[in-house]
This record gives structure tokens, C-alpha cells and sequence, in this order.
């Protein structure tokens, strides 16, 4: 980010960004103003435009906050807060953080596993493929509720869960790259290495592992967003009391646009720093492995 | 073992060897009726328009491809004897050093899956690199590599086995020219050096007639040896060998060889 920054494209990016501001609060204006007549009809009273403007920027539940609202809310949860209180952003983004790096753990796990057996039995390429496909094309709400409900009645609760829905939506982009990965070695190399009469497992651990770490990153970086998005979504029909999602859905329950709005942008925060993070060690990894020039 | 003995021990032997790939477009007749004897020590090359079967050949020689009639022997073992001893080392047209290994760990490669010890790794990766020249490239990544030093790498790691022989494909086909001549030298003097038998492909009639002690012309449709062609221009070969007429007769006998093969079938 730094060095996009310094490669001169701080302009067009701070123009973007400053567009988006100004086309926000004119939203708000637009969305919030019905409600400041309203009140001012009902009080019989005369409102003037500047009057609204000032207004629609203050409410207490706006139907949409303005900017300045959504950050001093932040502000307020984050670095005003203790990070164990139940008010505390911090705290509800750790609740999911937690579940969503344990999902991303088991999705990877489970995802380079499927990958090496499809890899290695034609017998498994045909009879999984179609189910690990099927399996993304249904609903992650739909499925949500019952994975928790099915979960419960055998007594698993709490983080593992939510853990669980994370992998189900993790797991697929790294079995897809994973096994596009381990089939990139060419005939040539495959060759080179039966001439050497090597065992499977030599070329496997020798030749297809290496060869897809650049795929398996690629696909990290989809899974680890993915992981999040199924941590939150595991935490809506739980009722769950802590963690972004429950923020979220207290926030419609009691109409606290302000608080939706701040955990939706902590939410877009972790994703944006879990990606960065992966592409660091990414390029880490790769550097190690003299694979980056 | 004196040299006459050595240049008449039989290493690969085929009697009407032919190979007919099923495609969905019909068979392809890749090889048909070959017969060859190459004998221990000597240098023979394949030549021939794409597609007479140089390749198939030398596949089938390397048990990567299975013939569907005649009979071949190598080192008086069936092809797949041969690779389970590691009696070759195969060079392909790209060197296909791995880009997560240092040239020395590349050159270790075969020698991790034939499970040597790390001191014996260790000596034979010293002595190969500074067969092909390139001692003190050890640390190095293949994309620090030009090419040419790339594919003689990719030779050292072929050696490296310490096979009785060389199988190369076309191993200096994407170089430029100085670079490839260069090898060339080089090939020779290693050649001279290890006494290894040699099979060699080539489309270029230079190379072949200056590298070789045999070359073995080739015709397409069905893949067949049209004439075999000594090559005797001796040991001693300096590059500007290939000026005198003795080269160039040869030169000419292989280009007339390849004319007819091809106008055969037209
Ligand atoms: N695996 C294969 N399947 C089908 N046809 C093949 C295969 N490999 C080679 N061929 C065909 O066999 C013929 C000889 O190929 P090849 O030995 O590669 O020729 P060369 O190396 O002389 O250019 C060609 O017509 C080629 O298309
Ligand atoms: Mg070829």
C-alpha cells in the first residue's frame, strides 16, 4: 500500500476517496431529511434547508449516519474502551477473529487434503469434484443455522461453530487452487523425475508441493476473506452475544444504524488487513524460496 | 579395456522397433522398422524434419515411451532395466532446473532421490559444475542464469547420476547460435573427457556432423532411419573443423540424405 502510495497515484486515490465522502453525506441529506420534516410538521414548526442540513448529520438513528458519526462511534468502542468490555469493538472483533483464523486453519487443512487425494486417485477426481462444487453452490445461510443447530444437539458450542461454517467456506478455494497447484508441473518435469525412478512421495514432496505454493497462496488470500464472512454469518442465527455479526444483528434489532455502520467498517478493516497479511507472507514465502526475483 | 574393444560393445540394440500412437485422428506411425546398434563410448546423433520420430526414439530408449512392435535392448536389459539402474541421464530442449533451487540443490536432486549421503552429494555436485564450468554458481537461482549456463546445468545434473550414458534432446535448440556453438566445444571435450555414449537430436546439420561419430538421418511418415552416416573427423575438433572439406562433404551427404528421405513421401 505504502508503495502504491509513492508511485504517484496519491491523488487519484485521495480524489476517489474524497468523491465517495462527498457523494455519502449528500445520502445522508437525501435519506435522513424525510424524518427532520416529519418531526417539524408534527411540532407545527417552520424548518429551514440549513436547519435540516445540520440535523440530518446528528440523529440519533439515522437511516443512514453521516461519515463523522460512524467514526467518532469507532473512536468511542475502540480507544475509549477497555478491550475486555462487551462494549468494546475491539473485543466483538476479536470474538470473530478467533473463530475466523481457527475456520481458515481447518478450511486449508482441509481443502490441501481433498486437493492431494484428487491429485492422486482419479477414483476421488471423480467422485469429489462434483460434491466439493455442489457444496459451494448452496447457501451459506441456509446451511448456517443448521451446521449450529446439528452441532449443538452433540454438545459442540461456542467457537468451533462458527469455526466450522468459516472452513465449509474456506475450504473450497484452497482444494481449487491446491489442486491446480499440484497438476502445474509440466510433462517434462514429470518425466525428469521418472527417469530418476522417483518414488511418489519424493515427487510429490520434491516437485508438485513446491511447485503449487504460489497457487496456494493465491487461493489463501480468497479463503481468509471467505473465513470471515462465514465467522459473521455463524454468528447471526446463534444469537450470539458477542462478535461482529451479533453487533450487527443488535443493530438492526434496536435500529442502531450508528452501530451497524461501525461494525461493518471494523469488519471491511480485518478483511483488508487478513489479505494484506497473507500477501506479506506470501511474498516471504516466496522470497525463501527464491521463487520472487 | 582398450579404445577399439570399447567402440564395439553393443549398449543399445534395436531390431524393427516400432511405435504407432492412437490418436482420435488415427494411428501415427511415430517409428517403424528401426534398426540400430550403438556402440559403448560412441556419439550418434539423430537428424531429421520434425516429426520423424528423433524424439519417440529416444524416449522409447528412455522408457518414457513403450514400443508396439519389434524388440530393443539397452545395456542387454529391457529400457526399463536400464532407467532402474540409472544407466542414462536425459537432457531435454529446456534445461527445467527447478526455480525453488539453488543450482547446487538442482544438481542434488537426483541424488536425494537415489538417497546418496550428503557428503557424497556434495562431491559429486563440486565435481559436475566444474565439468560444465560453473563452479561458483552453486548459490545461485536459475533465473540468475543466462540460458546457456542454465542448460549446462541442466547437464551437470544429468551427470550427476554418473550414468554410462547421455540421452540429450535437442539441448541447445532454443540457444542463440554463439552460445550454441560454444556448448558445442564444450560437449565435446566432456565427451572426451567421461568416454560416455552419446545420443543426441538435432535438426541442425552443423552441430551434427561436428559433434557426432555417427548420424543417424531420419524421414518422416512413418518415422524411419533413411541412412546411417560415419562421421569420422577424429578426435582432435577445433570449431574451425568445420571450414575443411572433409566437414563439408559430410555435410553435404547428410543435407542430400535428409532431401531424399523427404521427397520419399511427395
Ligand atoms: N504422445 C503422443 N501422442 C500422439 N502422437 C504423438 C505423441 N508424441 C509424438 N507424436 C507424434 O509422433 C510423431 C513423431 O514425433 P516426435 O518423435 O516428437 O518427432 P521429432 O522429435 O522428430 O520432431 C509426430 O507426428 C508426433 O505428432
Ligand atoms: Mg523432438
Amino acid at each position: 500500500m505504502l508503495t502504491t502510495l509513492s508511485k504517484g497515484s496519491t491523488i487519484p486515490i485521495l480524489t476517489i476517496t474524497a468523491a465517495i465522502i462527498v457523494f455519502w453525506y449528500a445520502c445522508v441529506v437525501w435519506l435522513n431529511a424525510p424524518f427532520e420534516r416529519d418531526q417539524a410538521e408534527r411540532a407545527n414548526a417552520e424548518i429551514t434547508f440549513s436547519q435540516i442540513l445540520s440535523k440530518t448529520m446528528e440523529q440519533k438513528r439515522p437511516v443512514l449516519p453521516a461519515p463523522h458519526q460512524v467514526i467518532v462511534e469507532i473512536w468511542n468502542t475502540t480507544v475509549m474502551k477497555n478491550v475486555t468490555s462487551k462494549r468494546s469493538l475491539v473485543y466483538h472483533a476479536w470474538i470473530t477473529l478467533s473463530s475466523t483464523l481457527l475456520g481458515f486453519a481447518f478450511g486449508t487443512l482441509l481443502g490441501i487434503a481433498l486437493a492431494v487425494g484428487i491429485v492422486h486417485s482419479q477414483t476421488l477426481d471423480k467422485s469429489l469434484m462434483p460434491w466439493i462444487i455442489t457444496s459451494q453452490t448452496i447457501p451459506i445461510l441456509a446451511i448456517a443455522p443448521m451446521i449450529i443447530v446439528v452441532l449443538n444437539a452433540v454438545g459442540i458450542q461456542g467457537l468451533l461453530p462458527k469455526a466450522f461454517i468459516s472452513m465449509y467456506l474456506s475450504f473450497f478455494p484452497v482444494a481449487v487452487g491446491m489442486v491446480k497447484g499440484l497438476r502445474s508441473p509440466d510433462i517434462m518435469q514429470l518425466d525428469l523425475m521418472h527417469t530418476y525412478n522417483a518414488s511418489k512421495a519424493q515427487l510429490f514432496w520434491k516437485l508438485r508441493w513446491p511447485s503449487s505454493i504460489p497457487f496456494l497462496f493465491t487461493s489463501l488470500k480468497v479463503a481468509i476473506a471467505a473465513s470471515l464472512v462465514g465467522a459473521i454469518v455463524g454468528e447471526l442465527p446463534t444469537g450470539a452475544i458477542s462478535g461482529l455479526g451479533a453487533r450487527l444483528l443488535a443493530g438492526s434489532y434496536y435500529g442502531q444504524t450508528i452501530q451497524i455502520w461501525s461494525a461493518l467498517f471494523m469488519a471491511a478493516f480485518l478483511a483488508a488487513t487478513l489479505v494484506w497479511l497473507v500477501g506479506v507472507i506470501d511474498r516471504r514465502v516466496l522470497k525463501q524460496m527464491g521463487m520472487a526475483q | 579395456m582398450n579404445k577399439t574393444e570399447k567402440m564395439t560393445t553393443p549398449v543399445i540394440q534395436t531390431d524393427k522397433l516400432s511405435l504407432t500412437f492412437e490418436t482420435n485422428d488415427g494411428p501415427v506411425h511415430a517409428l517403424s522398422d528401426i534398426d540400430l546398434t550403438i556402440n559403448e563410448g560412441e556419439f550418434v546423433s539423430f537428424i531429421g524434419p520434425s516429426g520423424c520420430g528423433k524424439t519417440t526414439l529416444l524416449r522409447v530408449i528412455a522408457d518414457l515411451e513403450q514400443p508396439t512392435g519389434g524388440e530393443i535392448t539397452v545395456e542387454g536389459g529391457t529400457p526399463r532395466e536400464a532407467r532402474l539402474n540409472r544407466a542414462y541421464g536425459y537432457v531435454f530442449q529446456a534445461a527445467g532446473l527447478y526455480p525453488w533451487r539453488t543450482i547446487e540443490k538442482n544438481i542434488a536432486l537426483p541424488l536425494e532421490v537415489m538417497g546418496l549421503s550428503k557428503q557424497e552429494q556434495q562431491e559429486r555436485i563440486a565435481r559436475n559444475l566444474a565439468l560444465v564450468d560453473l563452479d561458483g554458481f552453486e548459490k545461485k537461482y536459475p533465473w540468475q542464469l543466462s540460458g546457456g549456463m542454465q542448460q549446462r546445468a541442466s547437464i551437470a545434473r544429468a551427470l550427476a547420476v554418473e550414468p554410462d550414458m547421455l540421452l540429450m534432446d535437442e539441448p541447445f535448440g532454443a540457444l542463440d547460435e554463439i552460445v550454441r556453438d560454444h556448448l558445442n566445444e564444450q560437449l565435446l571435450l566432456l565427451w572426451a573427457k567421461t568416454k560416455k555414449t552419446v545420443v543426441f537430436v538435432t535438426h541442425s546439420i552443423p552441430e551434427a556432423v561436428f559433434l557426432s561419430t555417427r548420424i543417424v538421418v531420419m524421414s518422416p511418415r512413418p518415422g524411419r532411419i533413411h541412412e546411417i552416416i560415419d562421421c569420422d573427423l577424429g578426435d582432435e575438433r577445433p570449431l574451425e573443423i568445420r571450414e575443411t572439406t572433409k566437414f563439408l562433404e559430410i555435410a553435404h551427404q547428410v543435407r542430400e540424405g535428409l532431401r531424399l528421405g523427404h521427397s520419399y513421401d511427395e
